[in-house]
């Protein structure tokens, strides 16, 4: 089988050693005078789920590029298990074994979706043509995993639902083996029944040892699957807590007015609840 | 094959179906509707022309002309598609062809014998100076391609000051003379007479084709058939073999219809102590050499923008540039590479306009650009980028080349040709976005 074989599946499985998988460490990026992520700092282990909060313009998306190698970080530093990393561009993000599905899917309307899934690490064959049979016999296994109703392996995406189109951007970054998974906002785009497998798919990917940033404006969707819910506003992270500590309404709270459930004056809380 | 059937699940599917309207059945074949559709096309034109001129046109000495002229348009056409597909635009085209036109006549005439010293008599001088126009070509299309991608300079205005300063260049080279006096082999590929490739290699050059066809549906089909995808039926492939090689048959034969100039024949039968027939001695041309540069082209390019990574990165970028950077591909040496490409089909172009002409002009390649460009877009390439095919461009070429040439042979002037090739250029077009819109976007 000529599966690619990614640097990380070579790779024992992840002990519980001392150091995180992912620790980002006083990151700061910025868009001409915009601060869009201010000294933040947050770690994620193995297996563990860490759901990103905070309404539009928080920063979860800018800092989750960061990771990605779509937009660097401007100062700070990120360390993959301990190690310091230089991510300058998605390529070296891959090469650390992050994998990230984009809210915006970035798939390529007008290539289908073995095309799609292979794009940037296609399958070769010995002379180093594309070997277009064996992407889709690739392509056409794990779709049948995760959407068995698909069947469009031939057509331009830009011909396919939305939900086939996420099921791609899905299959994209669990193929190679991701050891650190960002989803933003993966079932935006998908009908409650879609929603329900990404769910178990999640849980699946986190048993096995992958650690996973979600974001989502879903609260609930956040409170279901997290291990920790990082609370952003206005670029800086409010707090990061387990669902098990608060309410829902204390992290709407914070999502809302950037203070920790203690720090709430009375009157803002009348305001909220009016 | 026996087992290929049972593995086939949609071999038997049309055959009890009351719907088996043409449409089915043409989609079985598979064949690319838009390509076959240009086809219906340059065929309608040259009836159309063929009944006009007193069913005069279409005889073997004409369309082999047509085809030598529309091959080095025809040849750009193949990398124009790549350039747009990504979003840009090669505007400096036709003055790349005239320098690099430019200098393999100066490199014959000056350069070979006074300052290599390199005489008439060394063979393969052709190829020498075939390599160093393709050095140009690849050094001006690097510099532009690099200030389009890495510097960020939009490649309109990158190839507009290519097209105006290299024409100026060309100028410089030769002191505003025109110069002429290419070596004799190098003749050859402007074709003519002497430059076909004669009547046993135009058979062979079929015969292999035809061969080529079979091996590439048959291959495909093991393929599918390993993966258990689902194949075309029989007929469908057995049909598609058969067309494709009585096509390409028939245009050898064709080919081989068209002879020696009398003079020619004359002279060569004199030489060899032949005794020519009453009517004369016939000689068939076959081929001529830039048509098999252009099928030569046609097939690499293709063979790029379709099996290889770099045509995949091309039109992943055309769809979506963001999405191609995202998934890790260097997209900027990805676009630079696409001005290197044209620069190599420059020199290509160039060497058969130069041949042509036995020599090189100030203005040789003046517009090639627009004819260019216009063959590409005819052929269904997009400028809204990831859309365009390099075959389609190619029959384009030959689109366009055959209105001119049809209309030039029925009597009509430059200027009307001209007023005729702008208006088919927009209804082209126009019939495609309406066609596409139709169709709910599938392509």
């Amino acid at each position: 089988m000529t599966v690619a074989q990614t640097p990380a599946q070579s790779q024992p499985a992840p002990e519980q050693s001392a150091s995180p998988l992912v620790e980002m460490r006083n990151v700061n990026i910025a868009f001409g005078g915009i601060h869009a992520v201010r000294d933040v700092s947050i770690e994620l282990r193995s297996g563990e789920l860490i759901g990103l909060v905070g309404h539009n313009g928080a920063g979860k998306t800018t800092l989750m590029r960061a990771l990605s190698g779509a937009h660097p970080a401007d100062t700070g530093e990120i360390l993959i298990n301990g190690q310091p990393a230089m991510i300058r561009n998605p390529r070296d993000a891959k090469k650390y074994a992050i994998e990230t599905i984009y809210q915006t899917l970035a798939l390529a309307e007008n290539i289908d979706a073995p095309g799609n899934m292979f794009l940037g690490r296609e399958l070769t064959s010995r002379i180093g043509s594309l070997d277009d049979g064996s992407m889709e016999a690739e392509t056409r296994k794990i779709m049948h995993r995760l959407n068995p109703n698909f069947s469009s392996f031939r057509q331009a995406v830009r011909n396919l639902s939305g939900g086939q189109r996420q099921a791609i951007a899905i299959a994209r970054a669990i193929y190679f083996n991701a050891k650190i998974l960002v989803m933003d906002e993966p079932t935006a785009a998908l009908g409650p029944t879609e929603t329900a497998q990404v769910h178990s798919l999640i849980r699946q990917l986190k048993a096995e040892g992958i650690g996973i940033f979600l974001v989502s404006h879903d609260i609930h969707d956040v409170f279901d699957l997290s291990d920790r819910i990082c609370i952003m506003y206005h670029g800086r992270v409010v707090a990061t807590v387990k669902p098990s500590e608060v309410t829902s309404d204390e992290v709407l709270g914070m999502i809302i007015l950037g203070k920790r459930p203690g720090e709430v004056t009375q009157e803002e809380l009348a305001e909220l609840r009016a | 094959m026996t087992n290929a059937a049972e593995a086939a699940p949609t071999t038997g599917q049309g055959h009890g179906s009351t719907r088996r309207s043409i449409r089915g059945l043409f989609g079985q074949t598979e064949i690319d509707l838009r390509l076959f559709g240009m086809l219906v096309a340059l065929a309608i034109i040259l009836i159309t022309f063929h009944i006009i001129s007193g069913g005069k046109l279409i005889q073997p000495a004409n369309m082999l002309t047509m085809a030598v002229q529309a091959c080095g348009i025809a040849i750009l056409a193949t990398g124009m598609v790549l350039i747009i597909v990504s979003r840009n635009i090669d505007l400096s085209v036709g003055s790349l062809v005239g320098l690099i036109s430019m200098s393999y006549a100066i490199l014959m005439t000056d350069w070979f014998p006074h300052i290599l010293g390199i005489g008439v008599d060394v063979p393969f001088q052709w190829l020498l100076a075939l390599g160093l126009g393709i050095g140009i070509g690849v050094a001006v299309g690097a510099l532009q391609g690099f200030i389009i991608a890495y510097i960020g300079v939009p490649s309109f205005i990158v190839t507009l000051g290519g097209l105006l300063s290299i024409r100026g260049v060309i100028w410089y080279q030769s002191q505003g003379a025109a110069v002429t006096g290419l070596d004799p082999t190098f003749q050859l590929i402007g074709g003519g007479a002497l430059g076909s490739v004669g009547e046993l290699f135009t058979w062979a050059i079929a015969i292999v084709g035809c061969l080529a066809i079979i091996g590439l549906l048959y291959n495909s089909r093991r393929q599918r058939i390993r993966y258990g995808f689902p194949t075309r039926p029989r007929w469908a492939e057995v049909l598609l073999a058969a067309i494709g090689s009585i096509a390409l048959l028939g245009i050898a034969w064709f080919a081989n219809n068209n002879f020696w100039p009398k003079g020619l024949a004359a002279q060569y039968a004199a030489n060899h102590d032949i005794t020519p027939p009453p009517g004369g001695l016939l000689i068939p041309t076959g081929f001529p050499y830039p048509v098999i540069m252009l099928i030569g082209v046609t097939i690499v390019m293709s063979w790029l923008a379709t099996r290889r990574r770099f045509g995949r990165y091309v039109y992943a970028y055309g769809g979506n540039p963001d999405a191609a950077e995202l998934a890790g591909i260097n997209t900027r040496w990805t676009l630079m590479k696409t001005f290197m490409l044209m620069g190599v089909l420059s020199a290509f172009a160039a060497a058969i306009a130069a041949a042509r002409l036995n020599g090189s002009t100030l203005d040789i390649g003046t517009s090639y650009e627009l004819y260019v460009i216009a063959a590409a877009v005819v052929g269904g390439t997009s400028f809204a980028g990831g859309i365009g095919t390099i075959p389609g461009a190619v029959i384009g070429a030959f689109v366009m080349q055959s209105l001119s040439y049809g209309l030039c042979y029925i009597g009509v002037n430059s200027p009307g040709q001209n007023v005729v090739a702008g208006v088919v250029l927009i209804l082209a077009v126009g019939f495609d976005t309406w066609n596409r819109r139709r169709g709910g976007g599938k392509t």
